[in-house]
């Protein structure tokens, strides 16, 4: 987002900022071509995520702005100088690389991993110079490995190995920095500790690419996405505009929900099982084929989250009758049965459900053959009694539970009602839904 | 402590080993002497240049003149009082083969630490690529078909065999510029199977060399003359500096080859030239003392589980400490009951030593 470079917080002592340019990169390996015309560019100081599905080119795509493979046309650019023509020195003063893995299965002290990035600055006989110096004491304080320094490498943990790697790189003290995966092995805290990290940078003028597998985390801490589908460029824009429904089905062939995050307000990509349109994953469900006797069979379903909106997904897909509710807004369910167009009964968020709520929902279950409860979350209050009095009219029910009980229960005396539905129910997980609510409708027939 | 100064206080220690087992072996031996007496005779063989006589004079063929030869003279610094025999003993029949043995260990033992690094393989040695079987063929054929090999002298086929065969393996592996580390180790074994069985057949036809043939493959020192030392210690010498100064790059080429690139290493020429140098030492090492194995591999072993992987102070200390590690084998295997090859005796002892740093956990991949 930031389209002038900013003043260097370090007070100069960073590199100037530079842009990187790749015009109509194409690559092959043999016969497989990997990339196809590629041309994007990055403004100094931007934080550009390449994002896409798995053999799209992200890493490639990387590797050739890096200089480590030689596109088979095309030209990459970094401040004017093309990395592909010049000395591996030239070229690693310009752009660094946190790699996706290090074999880093050698005790060398973490302090001389990281002073290994300083190699392109130093002659053969001199010894470090100040400037090294302070350049790796600085990467290390920045990365927060100070106090491992003199650790060997092979003892510290995957995600301070990745914080020292980071650090190698800061300390080359290029203007650009390539990161691929670099979060991939962590866990949530070591994914945002990294990220902050190279925020900072950025914020500092540093011209930042990065392949992120993780949508949610691209969206949060990227100012512009490449999304990447058969080695070409689909997307590029701000994150709001790259990561849609529309461009996610297109590219991943996933069925997701993009969601503002509640909290940080950037997209929230839940992916979904597929319906109908991958029919061996889904077992056998043709649209149309959960009729029954020429009749279509309707099932309401009660619950939240990603479970409930797959059990409506795999629903709708089949053909099913499917209504959904009460769904507070901003849900992943919701997203997906206004995506869906399924009929639904909606609640603000956080708002406890109206009166009509309560009879819409009375409605819904005594009208539907098959009542599905997805990993329904009831606390010991009123409203939760209420909603309980409606499903346990409910004639057949279908559980659907990913989330333990204890999570979502609250109250002895809702938690043995809720086990008292469960009871009576036939249980099932959000790939056999639709098994599920078949073999209530057949239980039907039979009495 | 700072690494420079670690390096320094090691090669320097190891300096003063290498020195005391220097004394020490050449005092022992059929005749016993008094070390004292062998610091003495081992100063007094040290001679500088002093200025330049033309007394000599040569004969150019096919003219028949007869010109005069300016040559250096030398005059001896020291004259400490030392019986002639114990003289003659340690400076023209023990020192020449102590200092051969230090220059043999010294080069194999540090292009066995660079090897190691380079294929990021423990196993690798300096006779990896193929150095010692191309010796080998060299200096068999030298041994049995004398006639048939254009240069007269043994070193010196052993030499061209070693280096021809590097020259090969690389050649073979390198397509488009590039050198995959694996494709060499590859072109590697299957040239020195290659070469095991052209080595055997000449044996089979050597008839009365082949006592000769085989004691040369174990590896010795036998018979060692300054000539020998002459040949040799020039390429350990100038070879082990220059790989030193390629320290950092071998640390860096630890990381991976692409890794090495994004950090400024010119990865094949770096390459090409470590294999070259360390290829060039092996193959002045082996070509004066036959195959002696376990040096090149035990030694970095032990001195990487000492010092650690970084081969700034790993390569000297290496080197320095494969010195004193031959000179004491060969003083076992010359000063023993019955003299054999020093290449059984690295083997007899290091084999086993190794053996217990691998079962202590001790020994891991560079």
């Amino acid at each position: 987002m930031t389209d002038t470079p900013r003043p260097d917080a370090n007070g100069g002592a960073g590199p100037e900022p530079a842009t990187v340019s790749v015009e109509d990169v194409s690559l092959s390996f043999g016969d497989l071509s990997v990339l196809e015309a590629v041309s994007l560019s990055v403004e100094p100081g931007e934080f550009v995520g390449f994002v896409g599905p798995n053999g799209a080119g992200k890493t490639s795509l990387l590797r050739s702005i890096s200089g480590a493979l030689e596109p088979s046309a095309g030209t990459v650019e970094i401040s004017d100088t093309n990395v592909h023509d010049v000395s591996s020195r030239r070229s690693s003063r310009l752009v660094a690389v946190v790699p996706q893995d290090t074999s880093l299965s050698f005790s060398f002290p973490v302090r001389d991993v990281v002073e290994m990035g300083r190699h392109p600055h130093r002659s053969r006989f001199s010894p470090p110079s100040d400037d090294d110096r302070a350049a790796v004491e600085r990467a290390l304080e920045r990365t927060r490995t100070a106090e491992l320094a003199d650790r060997p490498i092979d003892e510290v943990s995957g995600g301070q190995r990745q914080r020292v790697v980071l650090a190698r790189a800061i300390a080359q003290e290029t203007p650009v920095l390539l990161l691929d995966e670099p979060t991939a092995s962590l866990d949530i805290n070591h994914q945002i500790e990294t990220l902050e990290v190279v925020r900072e940078l950025v914020a500092d003028g540093r011209t930042v690419v990065a392949a992120i597998h993780d949508l949610d985390l691209a969206a949060r801490y990227c100012d512009r996405l490449v999304l990447l589908a058969d080695g070409t460029v689909h997307t590029v824009g701000p994150p709001s505009a790259v990561l849609t429904t529309e461009t996610l089905a297109e590219t991943f062939e996933a069925n997701a929900a993009v969601t503002p995050n509640p909290v940080t307000g950037t997209a929230t990509v839940t992916a979904l099982p597929h319906g109908t349109s991958d029919g061996a994953e889904s077992g056998r469900a043709e649209p149309g084929e959960a009729t029954d006797g020429g009749r279509t069979p309707s099932a309401h379903v009660v619950g939240t989250g990603s479970t409930a909106a797959g059990v409506l997904t795999r629903l709708e897909r089949a053909g099913v009758d499917v209504s959904i509710g009460p769904i507070p807004g901003g849900d992943v369910a919701d997203e997906t049965a206004r995506r869906l167009e399924v009929d639904r009964i909606a609640v603000e968020p956080f708002a406890r459900p109206s009166a009509s709520d309560r009879a819409a929902l009375d409605e819904r279950v005594r009208g539907a053959d098959v009542t599905v409860v997805a990993d329904l979350a009831v606390g010991a209050t009123e409203d939760g009694r209420r909603l309980l009095e409606s499903i346990e009219t409910a004639e057949r029910l279908v559980f659907v539970e990913r989330r333990p009980p204890e999570e979502r229960i609250d109250g002895n005396d809702v938690r043995r009602r809720y086990e008292d539905c469960r009871e009576r129910a036939v249980e099932a997980t959000p790939e056999s839904v639709l098994e599920a609510v078949r073999a209530t409708l057949r239980r039907r027939s039979e009495t | 402590m700072m690494r420079p100064v670690r390096t320094l206080s090691w090669t320097a220690g190891l300096l003063v080993v290498l020195i005391a087992v220097t004394i020490v072996s050449a005092a022992l031996g059929p005749v016993r002497i008094d070390p004292t007496v062998v610091a003495k005779a081992t100063l007094n063989a040290v001679i500088v240049p002093s200025g330049i006589v033309t007394e000599s004079a040569t004969t150019i063929p096919g003219l028949g003149w007869t010109v005069p030869v300016p040559a250096l003279e030398y005059v001896p610094v020291f004259g400490f009082d030392v019986p002639d025999t114990h003289q003659t003993i340690v400076a023209d029949i023990r020192l020449p083969r102590i200092v051969l043995a230090s220059v043999v260990g010294f080069a194999l033992a540090a292009a066995g630490a660079v090897m190691q690094g380079f294929f990021r393989n423990p196993l690798a040695d300096p006779s990896i690529i193929g150095v010692s079987s191309g010796a080998a063929a060299g200096a068999v054929a030298a041994i049995a078909f004398p006639a048939l090999v254009p240069f007269g002298s043994l070193h010196l086929s052993a030499f061209i065999g070693a280096l021809a065969t590097a020259f090969l393996v690389y050649a073979i592996a390198t397509e488009g510029g590039k050198t995959p580390v694996a494709t060499l180790l590859l072109a590697g074994v299957a040239i020195q199977a290659f070469l095991g069985a052209m080595i055997s057949y000449m044996l089979v036809h050597s008839g009365d060399d082949l006592r000769q043939a085989v004691i040369w493959m174990m590896g010795h020192l036998h018979n060692s003359t300054w000539s020998d030392v002459g040949f040799a210690l020039p390429f350990a010498f100038v070879g082990v500096i220059v790989l030193c100064a390629y320290a950092r790059e071998l640390n860096v080429l630890l990381l991976g080859e692409e890794d090495a690139h994004h950090l400024g290493v010119d990865v094949e020429r770096t390459k090409l030239l470590l294999l070259a140098l360390s290829s060039l030492v092996t193959a002045a090492g082996v070509a004066v003392a036959g195959v002696i194995g376990f040096v090149g591999l035990v030694v970095p072993h032990i001195m990487r589980l000492i010092v650690g992987p970084d081969h700034r102070i790993l390569l000297p200390t290496s080197a320095l400490a494969g010195a004193s590690f031959l000179v004491a084998t060969d003083t076992i295997a010359r000063a023993g009951p019955a003299e054999v090859p020093v290449g059984i005796v690295t083997a007899a002892l290091g084999a086993p030593f190794f053996l217990f740093l691998l079962v202590r956990r001790e020994v891991h991949s560079v």
